[in-house]
């Protein structure tokens, strides 16, 4: 049976039908450490300019 | 000397006593009224109510703070204002009661020069049957909104854990438990909560997990969804939503005004009219917030407490509120400075302050139902209108009343979210993400209504790790320990 990535969960012609699931590398993704390590600091830039923006 | 008064010690109010204290220094007086003897990170309450945190890692004792910032603490409520004092004397001041132990039911009246109400939301159990009464959560259903909710919706997710582990299949029921309900977000963070939990136990493959909410999109959040920069593309917050029930296998309702709870079920109108039922073994429901119920008296004690307070029960500012349809809203109906029309002395922040109209836009169902996101102020946006008008008042003091007074719309500020699933740092997903301007500006910014290079989400163990750090930074900053001017709101 393919790995689980949520595709399964979709029912043809139910109010899930039209939205898209992650596939393996984009799961992957969102727990590789060096990745998320680079999100973190992203983000982090991303977060301080919007609260930066409101004061 | 001059006397700054804040109502409720919570994330907006507490914000703008300290600030107001370390700015005025010794010179003059900032008093807070706050009923509860511990202030809560409410954010976190989702970890508790899913039994990753306890009570006590998300509160702390409000007097020795208040002692050291040297704010004089009144462990009360608030029950009415008196802004141009009475019969007897033109000062303004405010009536409580006391809370504390061994003082309950003991009333003081406190003159002030200028007064804060950041007195947050009444949860509004009683406005849906079944729900609860007036601000006391009802017996069939679970809430996060306070510890002591969240505490208890945690023991009963540990009865059901155990019950599917003995072979008993179990539905959750999560979402709002009323047609204008805001807060979303906090329901949206406790269900992938709840997901990861049943994983973690175990008994994922035993629940059948439902969203109901009164949002007449999924991702509507209460601030008419947003569009989200990802892989090159403006994308919905719909479809971002969409996404991640799908992947994680939970089922929605959406446009529902949940009108009846009984044990067991609920019973609920959709925006097509449509009459529905839905059982639960365990449900959270999101309540709709309402001002507290502050009075107001003239000087005469005639009531005037429509005056001051929208019929909401929130203080009415320096908003648009006659804009009329949603074709008519602008960003600028929004307030700037958060002071009183009526008296200049008086201001708003957090929750407390009445917003000119939602963010979303308003339906009713066929029967005249309305049913759509109120809208939200959450902990950020409350913060830094806190520290704001803390900084409007304090120069007023220092400087005299002439003083120009500081500007923090929410139309011209952002907000950061982090909905954490799970609460492992090697395991789980967050979806951070930021938004901006809260409020939509459609004529900056035409189609979205956002800035879309920072108006962003994505699903990753990064937002776990900044839910953690933003979790210690603001129990740090709260309790006023080294460096906490330096963090921001
Ligand atoms: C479960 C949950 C999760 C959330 N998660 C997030 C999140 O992840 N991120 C985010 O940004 N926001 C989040 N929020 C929203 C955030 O908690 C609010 O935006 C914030 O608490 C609003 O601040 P406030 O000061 O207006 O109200 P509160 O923090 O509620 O403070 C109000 C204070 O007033 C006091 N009070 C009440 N009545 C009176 C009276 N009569 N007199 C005097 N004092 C009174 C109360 O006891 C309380 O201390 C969440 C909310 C909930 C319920």
């Amino acid at each position: 049976m393919a790995q689980k990535h949520g595709e399964e969960n979709i029912k043809a012609y139910s109010k899930n039908f039209t939205t898209m699931t992650p596939g393996p590398f984009a799961k992957w993704l969102r727990t590789n450490l060096i990745f998320q390590f680079i999100r973190f600091i992203v983000i982090n830039i991303k977060m301080l300019v919007v609260v930066g923006k409101g004061h | 000397m001059a006397r700054l008064i804040v109502l409720g010690g919570g994330v907006s109010g507490h914000t703008a006593a300290t600030f107001a204290a370390k700015w005025l220094g010794s010179a003059h007086e900032v008093v807070v009224v706050t009923p509860n003897a511990k202030w809560n990170w409410i954010p976190s309450n989702i970890w508790v109510g899913v039994g990753q945190m306890s009570k006590e890692e998300v509160t702390f004792d409000l007097a020795p703070v208040y002692a050291k910032a040297g704010i004089t603490y009144k462990q009360a409520k608030a029950v009415s204002l008196n802004p141009a004092g009475n019969e007897s004397s033109d000062k303004p001041f405010v009536t409580i009661e006391f809370t504390e132990e061994g003082r309950a039911g003991e009333s003081e009246n406190i003159e002030y020069d200028y007064v804060i109400n950041a007195t947050g939301p009444k949860l509004n159990f009683g406005a849906t049957p079944g729900l609860g009464l007036g601000d006391k959560l009802g017996e069939y259903t679970v809430s996060v909104c306070t510890p002591d909710h969240a505490t208890h919706a945690a023991d009963e997710l540990k009865k059901c854990i155990k019950k599917m582990k003995a072979g008993e299949r179990q539905k959750f029921l999560i979402g709002t438990g009323h047609g204008l309900c805001t807060c979303q977000g906090a329901a949206f963070e406790y269900i992938f909560n709840i997901e990861h939990e049943l994983k973690k136990a175990g008994v994922r493959d035993m629940a059948d997990l439902k969203w109901i909410s009164n949002e007449s999109f999924l991702g509507d959040f209460g601030v008419g969804g947003l569009h989200m920069k990802s892989m090159g593309f403006a994308v919905s917050s719909k479809i971002f939503a969409e996404s991640l029930f799908t992947e994680r296998n939970v089922d929605w309702i959406i446009g529902a005004h949940v009108n009846k709870v009984e044990a067991g079920k609920v019973h609920y109108e959709l925006l097509d009219g449509d009459m529905g039922e839905e059982e639960f073994d365990f449900s959270m429901l999101i309540p709709p917030f309402a001002g507290v119920g502050l009075k107001a008296y003239g000087k005469d004690s005639a009531d005037i407490t429509d005056t001051i307070f929208a019929p909401n029960g929130f203080l009415k500012v320096d908003a648009n509120y006659g804009a009329g349809a949603y074709e008519n809203w602008k960003a600028s109906d929004w307030p700037q400075t958060y002071q009183n029309p009526t008296y200049a002395n008086m201001f708003a922040c957090g929750i407390a302050f009445a917003p000119p109209h939602p963010i979303s836009k308003p339906m009713k169902s066929p029967n005249g139902t309305p049913i759509g996101p109120t809208p939200p102020r959450t902990g950020m946006p409350s913060g830094i209108i806190g520290k704001t008008v803390a900084h409007s008042i304090c120069d007023r003091i220092l400087k005299g009343e002439d003083a120009p007074l500081h500007e923090a719309s929410m139309a011209h500020m952002g907000a950061a979210c982090v909905a954490s699933a799970g609460k492992g740092l090697f395991n789980g997903t967050a979806a951070a993400m930021t938004i901006y301007p809260v409020v939509p500006d459609f004529d900056k910014y035409p189609g979205t209504g956002r800035d879309t290079e920072y108006t962003f989400g994505e699903i990753g163990l990064a937002g776990h790790w900044i839910k953690h750090i933003l979790h210690h930074l603001f129990m740090h900053k709260a309790q006023l320990r080294v460096g906490w001017t330096l963090i921001p709101e």
